[in-house]
Protein backbone atom coordinates (compact mmCIF):
# COMPACT_ATOMS: atom_id res chain seq x y z
CA UNK A 1 0.00 0.00 0.00
CA UNK A 2 1.37 3.36 -0.91
CA UNK A 3 0.09 7.13 -0.58
CA UNK A 4 -1.94 6.86 -3.31
CA UNK A 5 -4.00 4.03 -2.19
CA UNK A 6 -5.29 5.40 0.50
CA UNK A 7 -9.07 7.45 -0.40
CA UNK A 8 -9.93 10.95 0.65
CA UNK A 9 -11.38 9.23 4.09
CA UNK A 10 -8.20 7.57 5.11
CA UNK A 11 -6.26 10.21 4.41
CA UNK A 12 -8.36 12.94 6.63
CA UNK A 13 -8.46 9.88 8.85
CA UNK A 14 -4.54 9.43 9.56
CA UNK A 15 -3.88 13.24 9.57
CA UNK A 16 -6.39 13.80 11.95
CA UNK A 17 -5.70 10.86 14.35
CA UNK A 18 -1.80 11.86 14.18
CA UNK A 19 -3.05 15.08 16.73
CA UNK A 20 -4.06 12.44 19.44
CA UNK A 21 -7.25 11.05 20.47
CA UNK A 22 -10.34 12.81 22.75
CA UNK A 23 -10.17 11.55 26.18
CA UNK A 24 -13.80 10.20 26.12
CA UNK A 25 -15.33 7.01 26.75
CA UNK A 26 -15.76 6.42 23.03
CA UNK A 27 -12.93 8.18 21.56
CA UNK A 28 -13.15 6.64 17.88
CA UNK A 29 -16.57 7.60 17.73
CA UNK A 30 -16.00 11.34 18.62
CA UNK A 31 -13.58 11.33 15.65
CA UNK A 32 -15.82 8.93 13.13
CA UNK A 33 -18.87 11.86 14.23
CA UNK A 34 -16.32 14.75 13.25
CA UNK A 35 -15.21 13.17 9.91
CA UNK A 36 -18.77 12.19 8.83
CA UNK A 37 -18.25 8.91 8.94
CA UNK A 38 -19.98 5.97 11.67
CA UNK A 39 -17.45 4.26 14.18
CA UNK A 40 -17.64 0.80 12.96
CA UNK A 41 -16.33 2.38 9.25
CA UNK A 42 -13.61 4.36 11.09
CA UNK A 43 -12.53 0.98 13.31
CA UNK A 44 -12.26 -0.99 10.28
CA UNK A 45 -10.08 1.60 8.17
CA UNK A 46 -7.81 1.76 11.00
CA UNK A 47 -7.65 -2.17 11.53
CA UNK A 48 -6.63 -2.08 7.47
CA UNK A 49 -4.34 0.54 7.47
CA UNK A 50 -2.47 -1.56 10.69
CA UNK A 51 -2.70 -4.69 8.73
CA UNK A 52 -1.42 -3.24 5.07
CA UNK A 53 1.92 -1.94 7.50
CA UNK A 54 1.08 1.95 7.16
CA UNK A 55 0.29 2.43 10.95
CA UNK A 56 2.64 0.92 13.48
CA UNK A 57 0.36 1.63 16.52
CA UNK A 58 -1.69 3.67 18.01
CA UNK A 59 0.27 4.57 21.18
CA UNK A 60 2.31 7.36 23.50
CA UNK A 61 5.17 9.06 23.33
CA UNK A 62 7.10 9.01 26.38
CA UNK A 63 9.10 11.24 27.95
CA UNK A 64 12.28 9.14 28.19
CA UNK A 65 13.89 11.83 30.64
CA UNK A 66 10.73 12.62 32.55
CA UNK A 67 10.48 8.24 33.03
CA UNK A 68 13.06 8.16 34.43
CA UNK A 69 15.58 7.30 31.65
CA UNK A 70 18.35 8.42 29.52
CA UNK A 71 18.15 9.40 25.06
CA UNK A 72 20.31 10.75 23.28
CA UNK A 73 21.41 11.66 19.38
CA UNK A 74 25.00 10.56 18.65
CA UNK A 75 27.14 9.71 15.73
CA UNK A 76 30.16 7.95 14.11
CA UNK A 77 32.59 8.95 11.34
CA UNK A 78 33.00 5.40 9.55
CA UNK A 79 35.43 4.65 7.34
CA UNK A 80 33.59 2.84 3.88
CA UNK A 81 35.49 -0.11 4.00
CA UNK A 82 34.58 -0.96 7.74
CA UNK A 83 30.96 0.07 7.34
CA UNK A 84 28.98 -2.88 7.38
CA UNK A 85 31.08 -4.17 10.50
CA UNK A 86 30.35 -1.36 12.65
CA UNK A 87 26.80 -1.64 11.90
CA UNK A 88 27.21 -4.45 13.51
CA UNK A 89 29.59 -3.87 16.43
CA UNK A 90 26.46 -0.70 17.10
CA UNK A 91 23.74 -2.13 16.51
CA UNK A 92 24.68 -5.07 19.36
CA UNK A 93 23.83 -2.86 21.75
CA UNK A 94 20.40 -3.21 22.89
CA UNK A 95 20.70 0.83 23.74
CA UNK A 96 20.51 1.47 19.89
CA UNK A 97 16.82 2.25 19.04
CA UNK A 98 17.72 3.71 15.33
CA UNK A 99 20.63 3.57 13.43
CA UNK A 100 20.59 5.85 10.34
CA UNK A 101 23.58 6.10 7.22
CA UNK A 102 23.86 9.66 6.58
CA UNK A 103 25.08 12.04 3.81
CA UNK A 104 28.30 13.13 5.74
CA UNK A 105 31.70 12.62 7.20
CA UNK A 106 29.88 11.68 10.39
CA UNK A 107 27.94 9.21 8.15
CA UNK A 108 26.52 7.09 10.83
CA UNK A 109 23.61 8.52 13.53
CA UNK A 110 21.90 6.46 15.77
CA UNK A 111 19.82 7.19 18.94
CA UNK A 112 20.19 5.78 22.50
CA UNK A 113 17.98 5.30 25.10
CA UNK A 114 18.04 4.05 28.29
CA UNK A 115 16.52 2.92 31.68
CA UNK A 116 19.10 5.73 33.47
CA UNK A 117 20.74 8.80 32.70
CA UNK A 118 23.44 7.44 33.55
CA UNK A 119 23.85 4.28 31.14
CA UNK A 120 23.80 6.70 28.45
CA UNK A 121 27.71 7.80 29.23
CA UNK A 122 28.52 4.06 29.80
CA UNK A 123 27.12 3.06 26.56
CA UNK A 124 28.95 5.45 24.96
CA UNK A 125 32.22 4.34 26.22
CA UNK A 126 31.40 0.66 24.82
CA UNK A 127 30.42 2.05 21.58
CA UNK A 128 33.58 3.59 21.47
CA UNK A 129 35.57 0.85 22.83
CA UNK A 130 33.96 -1.35 20.64
CA UNK A 131 34.32 0.35 17.56
CA UNK A 132 37.68 2.28 18.37
CA UNK A 133 35.88 5.07 16.61
CA UNK A 134 34.93 8.33 18.94
CA UNK A 135 31.55 8.58 19.38
CA UNK A 136 29.80 12.64 18.86
CA UNK A 137 27.63 12.78 21.67
CA UNK A 138 24.69 15.40 21.43
CA UNK A 139 22.15 15.36 23.82
CA UNK A 140 19.02 17.32 22.94
CA UNK A 141 19.15 21.22 25.03
CA UNK A 142 16.05 22.40 23.94
CA UNK A 143 13.01 20.90 22.13
CA UNK A 144 11.04 24.12 20.22
CA UNK A 145 7.56 22.49 19.71
CA UNK A 146 7.41 18.74 18.24
CA UNK A 147 4.58 17.95 16.44
CA UNK A 148 5.52 14.84 14.62
CA UNK A 149 2.90 15.38 11.94
CA UNK A 150 2.79 14.02 8.10
CA UNK A 151 0.64 15.16 6.33
CA UNK A 152 -0.73 12.53 3.90
CA UNK B 1 -25.65 16.01 10.69
CA UNK B 2 -25.95 13.85 13.48
CA UNK B 3 -25.34 15.40 16.66
CA UNK B 4 -26.05 12.68 19.32
CA UNK B 5 -23.44 13.47 21.94
CA UNK B 6 -24.05 10.90 24.32
CA UNK B 7 -20.64 9.36 23.92
CA UNK B 8 -19.48 9.68 27.09
CA UNK B 9 -22.07 7.38 28.99
CA UNK B 10 -23.12 5.28 26.10
CA UNK B 11 -22.35 2.23 28.33
CA UNK B 12 -21.96 1.26 30.92
CA UNK B 13 -18.97 -0.44 31.94
CA UNK B 14 -18.19 -4.16 33.02
CA UNK B 15 -16.10 -2.65 35.52
CA UNK B 16 -18.71 -0.65 37.25
CA UNK B 17 -16.75 2.48 36.10
CA UNK B 18 -18.91 6.02 36.43
CA UNK B 19 -18.12 7.31 33.29
CA UNK B 20 -15.42 9.43 32.24
CA UNK B 21 -15.04 11.89 34.74
CA UNK B 22 -16.29 10.04 37.47
CA UNK B 23 -14.92 10.57 40.80
CA UNK B 24 -13.20 6.97 42.21
CA UNK B 25 -13.10 6.58 45.85
CA UNK B 26 -9.19 4.51 45.68
CA UNK B 27 -6.50 5.44 43.20
CA UNK B 28 -4.83 2.15 41.60
CA UNK B 29 -2.22 0.79 43.15
CA UNK B 30 1.53 1.60 41.62
CA UNK B 31 1.55 -1.93 40.23
CA UNK B 32 -1.66 -1.46 38.21
CA UNK B 33 -0.19 1.82 36.54
CA UNK B 34 2.60 0.33 35.85
CA UNK B 35 0.73 -2.58 34.00
CA UNK B 36 -1.16 0.05 31.91
CA UNK B 37 1.85 1.99 31.21
CA UNK B 38 3.17 -1.73 29.97
CA UNK B 39 -0.20 -2.02 28.04
CA UNK B 40 -0.24 1.76 26.30
CA UNK B 41 3.13 1.18 25.06
CA UNK B 42 2.20 -1.81 22.63
CA UNK B 43 -0.46 0.45 21.32
CA UNK B 44 -4.56 1.54 22.20
CA UNK B 45 -6.63 -1.09 21.39
CA UNK B 46 -8.84 -0.24 18.46
CA UNK B 47 -12.02 -1.04 19.96
CA UNK B 48 -14.92 1.02 20.98
CA UNK B 49 -14.33 1.28 24.46
CA UNK B 50 -10.41 1.60 24.11
CA UNK B 51 -9.70 2.72 27.83
CA UNK B 52 -12.20 0.34 28.99
CA UNK B 53 -10.57 -3.04 27.42
CA UNK B 54 -7.13 -1.54 28.69
CA UNK B 55 -9.12 -1.37 32.58
CA UNK B 56 -9.88 -4.80 32.22
CA UNK B 57 -5.92 -5.70 31.39
CA UNK B 58 -4.55 -3.83 33.18
CA UNK B 59 -6.81 -4.42 36.61
CA UNK B 60 -8.33 -0.57 37.05
CA UNK B 61 -11.87 0.88 36.39
CA UNK B 62 -11.92 2.65 33.18
CA UNK B 63 -12.18 6.44 34.47
CA UNK B 64 -9.05 5.31 36.51
CA UNK B 65 -7.02 4.80 33.19
CA UNK B 66 -8.50 7.74 31.65
CA UNK B 67 -7.12 9.94 34.75
CA UNK B 68 -4.03 8.31 34.32
CA UNK B 69 -3.55 9.03 30.72
CA UNK B 70 -4.79 12.55 31.88
CA UNK B 71 -2.23 13.13 34.24
CA UNK B 72 0.22 11.55 32.48
CA UNK B 73 0.07 13.82 29.78
CA UNK B 74 -1.19 16.94 31.84
CA UNK B 75 2.92 16.20 33.15
CA UNK B 76 4.32 15.52 30.04
CA UNK B 77 4.93 11.96 30.75
CA UNK B 78 2.77 11.26 27.52
CA UNK B 79 4.41 13.59 25.05
CA UNK B 80 1.44 12.71 22.35
CA UNK B 81 -0.92 9.71 22.45
CA UNK B 82 -1.86 9.19 18.86
CA UNK B 83 -1.25 7.15 15.43
CA UNK B 84 2.09 6.71 14.73
CA UNK B 85 2.35 5.93 10.82
CA UNK B 86 4.84 4.51 8.83
CA UNK B 87 6.34 7.05 6.63
CA UNK B 88 8.60 4.71 4.93
CA UNK B 89 6.09 2.41 4.22
CA UNK B 90 4.00 5.23 2.46
CA UNK B 91 6.57 6.62 0.50
CA UNK B 92 7.90 9.02 2.65
CA UNK B 93 11.75 7.92 1.91
CA UNK B 94 13.13 11.37 1.60
CA UNK B 95 14.28 12.13 5.49
CA UNK B 96 16.13 14.95 5.62
CA UNK B 97 18.24 15.97 8.65
CA UNK B 98 19.07 19.88 8.35
CA UNK B 99 22.01 21.14 10.35
CA UNK B 100 22.32 25.13 11.37
CA UNK B 101 25.07 26.84 12.91
CA UNK B 102 22.92 29.59 14.53
CA UNK B 103 24.38 31.96 17.06
CA UNK B 104 24.20 31.10 20.31
CA UNK B 105 21.88 34.34 21.12
CA UNK B 106 20.06 33.53 18.18
CA UNK B 107 19.30 29.71 18.53
CA UNK B 108 15.78 29.77 20.44
CA UNK B 109 14.06 32.48 17.86
CA UNK B 110 15.39 30.61 14.88
CA UNK B 111 14.43 27.41 16.32
CA UNK B 112 10.78 28.74 17.53
CA UNK B 113 10.24 30.20 13.57
CA UNK B 114 11.38 26.40 12.29
CA UNK B 115 9.47 24.72 14.37
CA UNK B 116 6.43 26.28 13.40
CA UNK B 117 6.45 25.08 9.80
CA UNK B 118 4.37 22.60 8.65
CA UNK B 119 7.64 20.79 6.32
CA UNK B 120 9.74 20.79 9.64
CA UNK B 121 8.86 17.45 12.09
CA UNK B 122 11.36 18.08 14.61
CA UNK B 123 13.65 20.82 15.94
CA UNK B 124 16.20 20.47 19.10
CA UNK B 125 19.34 22.38 19.82
CA UNK B 126 22.10 20.46 20.65
CA UNK B 127 25.69 20.49 21.47
CA UNK B 128 28.25 22.07 18.47
CA UNK B 129 31.15 19.40 18.55
CA UNK B 130 34.13 21.54 17.84
CA UNK B 131 36.17 21.58 15.64
CA UNK B 132 34.40 18.45 13.42
CA UNK B 133 30.66 19.91 14.08
CA UNK B 134 29.50 23.57 14.70
CA UNK B 135 25.84 23.10 13.84
CA UNK B 136 23.60 23.52 16.96
CA UNK B 137 20.27 23.38 16.12
CA UNK B 138 18.69 20.29 14.35
CA UNK B 139 15.39 19.93 12.30
CA UNK B 140 13.94 17.19 10.54
CA UNK B 141 12.01 17.30 7.23
CA UNK B 142 9.94 14.44 5.71
CA UNK B 143 9.25 14.19 2.27
CA UNK B 144 8.47 11.38 -0.71
CA UNK B 145 11.14 12.99 -3.18
CA UNK B 146 14.44 14.43 -2.22
CA UNK B 147 13.86 17.40 -5.01
CA UNK B 148 10.99 18.11 -3.15
CA UNK B 149 12.17 18.29 0.38
CA UNK B 150 15.31 20.84 -1.16
CA UNK B 151 12.07 22.77 -2.87
CA UNK B 152 10.84 23.14 0.96
CA UNK B 153 13.96 23.95 2.20
CA UNK B 154 14.59 26.61 0.44
CA UNK B 155 11.09 28.13 0.44
CA UNK B 156 11.97 28.31 4.39
CA UNK B 157 15.12 29.30 4.12
CA UNK B 158 13.74 32.32 1.90
CA UNK B 159 11.07 32.95 3.93
CA UNK B 160 12.80 32.97 6.86
CA UNK B 161 15.18 35.12 5.98
CA UNK B 162 17.81 32.23 6.55
CA UNK B 163 20.07 32.20 3.90
CA UNK B 164 23.27 33.78 6.05
CA UNK B 165 23.38 31.12 8.05
CA UNK B 166 25.32 27.97 7.48
CA UNK B 167 23.60 24.52 7.29
CA UNK B 168 23.98 21.36 6.08
CA UNK B 169 21.56 18.99 4.63
CA UNK B 170 21.96 15.23 5.48
CA UNK B 171 19.47 12.88 4.04
CA UNK B 172 19.59 9.34 5.29
CA UNK B 173 20.03 6.41 2.93
CA UNK B 174 19.57 3.76 4.83
CA UNK B 175 18.09 2.50 8.24
CA UNK B 176 19.64 -0.21 9.99
CA UNK B 177 17.78 -0.35 13.16
CA UNK B 178 14.20 1.83 13.79
CA UNK B 179 12.76 0.07 16.31
CA UNK B 180 11.63 2.36 18.83
CA UNK B 181 13.34 0.96 22.20
CA UNK B 182 11.51 1.12 25.43
CA UNK B 183 11.66 5.22 25.82
CA UNK B 184 11.40 5.93 22.66
CA UNK B 185 9.39 8.11 20.85
CA UNK B 186 8.92 7.67 17.17
CA UNK B 187 10.89 10.36 15.55
CA UNK B 188 13.11 10.35 12.58
CA UNK B 189 12.67 8.61 9.66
Amino acid sequence: MTLEDLDAVDRRLINRLQDGLPLVARPFAAVAEALGITEGDLLYRLERLCEAGVLSRFGPMYHAERLGGGLTLAALAVPEYDYDEVVETVNAFPEVAHNYRREHELNMWFVLATETPERIAETIAGIEAATGLPVFNMPKEEEFHVRLHLPV
Amino acid sequence: MKTTNDLEFAATGATGATGATGATCHAPSAEAERRLRGLLEQGLPLDQRPWRTLAEQAGMAEDQVMTCVRRWQADGMIKRLGLVVKHRRLGIQANAMVVWNVPDERVAEVGRRLARETAVTLCYRRPRRLPDWPYNLFCMIHGARRERVEAELADIVERLGLGGLEHRVLFSTHAYRQCGGRYVREGEA
